[in-house]
């Protein structure tokens, strides 16, 4: 139930010291969505440090994190606590670091990043058209934003044809070689 | 002096005026921006949420295009300029990763170009005294408050960029444009641009609030110099209320300057702001 090598596998993957927390609470204090969340960062570093593996990567906090850094800008231990939220999405989603099933709380986060990621590995670039089509496909929720996505649309804003780079090789090539080394 | 210039991927289609108008700017200044050859998405926050060396490889491409062309990068994008200035730093800093990283992309690192933020380019570079002597038209009138938002300032050991608790330089610029610069206490607090797609209702809260507050401070108008920001805050002010347009800084620049093709831009926003222009005679 506690796993005491967590705080190790996360300090290596974010390349921080997060056993140097002493639990000033600022960063929830200055976090845009903390009041959404199940723990807050301060409390999500707690569980690292507890090993509180399975809790934690079944958490709502990981996913709702918005990456705006005013966490680790203000944490006087300089801990990038975003970055430690972007290594704990990674221990979500690899089924070889986690012990036993995990419950993904956003779905729709993952699907999102999966599909941005899928567009830039086949054209180098985004293509919104592209990405929010299957989104909407792949989440069952068409209609949402649907009338600014028409005004978009026909404001020319969203490109219905894309730009694929010539060097989509090169791009394709940097995705696996990073896939193969992310551990 | 030139620069090389990385629009990014939402300058090519929703942030298309923000695109036109830092195009537009700059010829009038009189500095040639050279887009980057065959440039690659920086993989914006899908890329560090998933996997971080991606996060760093894809940016790293295109320093590799940097170094080449030899130029300062400039980057109007505060995601994009964020991605790549995290990446530049890596490979400044972690001789480790800089190995892994040339070996990845196929270059070596030189460190020989730098990364820079638009607004930073046009503040320091250019110089607001040189911005203010092609004013034609003062904004008299027009009330907006400064937006700075999150990658632009955050982390600020990375970004190098201003005080990241209280930046001046875009309220500094609207000085100098004529018009009034509002102070809030809000300038970079998360507009939740990261979860507009995937956790609306969330970016929503967060958007009324700079919304709010944005009126409470006495402005008309919000002023960003993200993209991202940009699109979110229109999208996700409610219905119901008067909605406050929101600029993108060089949008005022060219307005200011007197630029002829400006019309074509405000009818690309969400929230057209031709109202509050018309209505303070800047149109």
């Amino acid at each position: 139930m506690f796993d005491t090598t967590f705080i190790d596998q996360v300090n290596t993957l974010s390349e921080q010291t997060i056993q140097d927390c002493y639990h000033c609470h600022k960063c929830t204090a200055g976090c845009p969505v903390a009041s959404e969340m199940d723990y807050g960062p301060d409390r999500v570093l707690r569980m690292v440090q507890l090993g509180e593996k399975e809790r934690l990567l079944s958490s709502h906090d990981i996913w709702l994190c918005a990456s705006c850094e005013t966490c680790g800008a203000r944490c006087p231990n300089e801990i990038d606590i975003a970055r430690v939220i972007d290594a704990l999405r990674q221990f979500a989603l690899d089924t070889r670091l986690r012990p036993v099933p995990v419950v993904i709380a956003e779905p729709d986060a993952v699907k999102f990043n999966r599909l941005f990621l899928f567009v830039v590995q086949n054209m180098g670039r985004m293509h919104e058209a592209t990405l929010l089509a299957s989104y909407k496909l792949w989440t069952r929720n068409l209609l949402a934003d649907m009338d600014s996505g028409a005004i978009m649309i026909m404001k020319g804003k969203v490109p219905l044809l894309p730009h694929v780079i010539k060097a989509r090789k090169d791009v394709k090539r940097i995705f696996e070689t990073t896939r193969m080394e992310n551990r | 002096m030139d620069y090389s210039y990385y629009p990014g991927c939402s300058l090519e289609s929703t942030a298309c005026e923000y695109n036109d108008s830092v195009q537009q700017v700059f010829a009038a200044i009189g500095v040639e921006l050279h887009e980057l050859e065959d440039w690659n998405c920086c993989g914006a926050s899908s890329a560090h949420s998933m996997n971080r060396l991606l996060s760093l490889a894809l940016p790293a491409r295109n320093l590799a295009i940097a170094q080449q062309a030899g130029r300062d990068v400039v980057m109007p994008c505060a995601a994009c300029f964020n991605r790549h200035k995290t990446a530049d730093h890596e490979m400044r800093t972690n001789p480790i990763r800089r190995a892994y990283l040339e070996e990845t992309v196929g270059f070596k690192f030189t460190g020989t170009v730098s990364v820079r933020p638009l607004l930073d380019i046009i503040a320091n570079d250019i110089g607001l005294e040189r911005v203010r002597s092609m004013v034609r038209r003062p904004l008299t009138g027009l009330k907006a408050v400064g937006y700075y938002g999150c990658l632009l300032v955050r982390p600020p050991e990375i970004t190098q960029f201003e005080n990241p608790d209280n930046p001046v330089l875009m309220d500094r610029l609207l000085d100098a444009l004529g018009a009034e610069a509002r102070p809030w206490s809000y300038a970079t607090d998360c507009c939740g641009g990261g979860l507009s797609l995937t956790r609306s209702k969330v970016a929503a809260k967060l958007v009324s609030r700079l919304a709010d507050r944005a009126r409470e401070a006495g402005a008309d108008a919000i002023v960003t110099s993200c993209p991202l920001c940009q699109v979110n805050l229109e999208m996700r002010q409610g219905k119901g209320s008067p909605k406050m347009p929101i600029f993108y800084f060089t949008e005022l620049i060219g307005l200011a300057f007197g630029l002829d093709k400006t019309s074509s831009w405000w009818g690309k926003h969400l929230i057209n702001p031709a109202g509050l222009l018309k209505s303070l005679t800047l149109l």
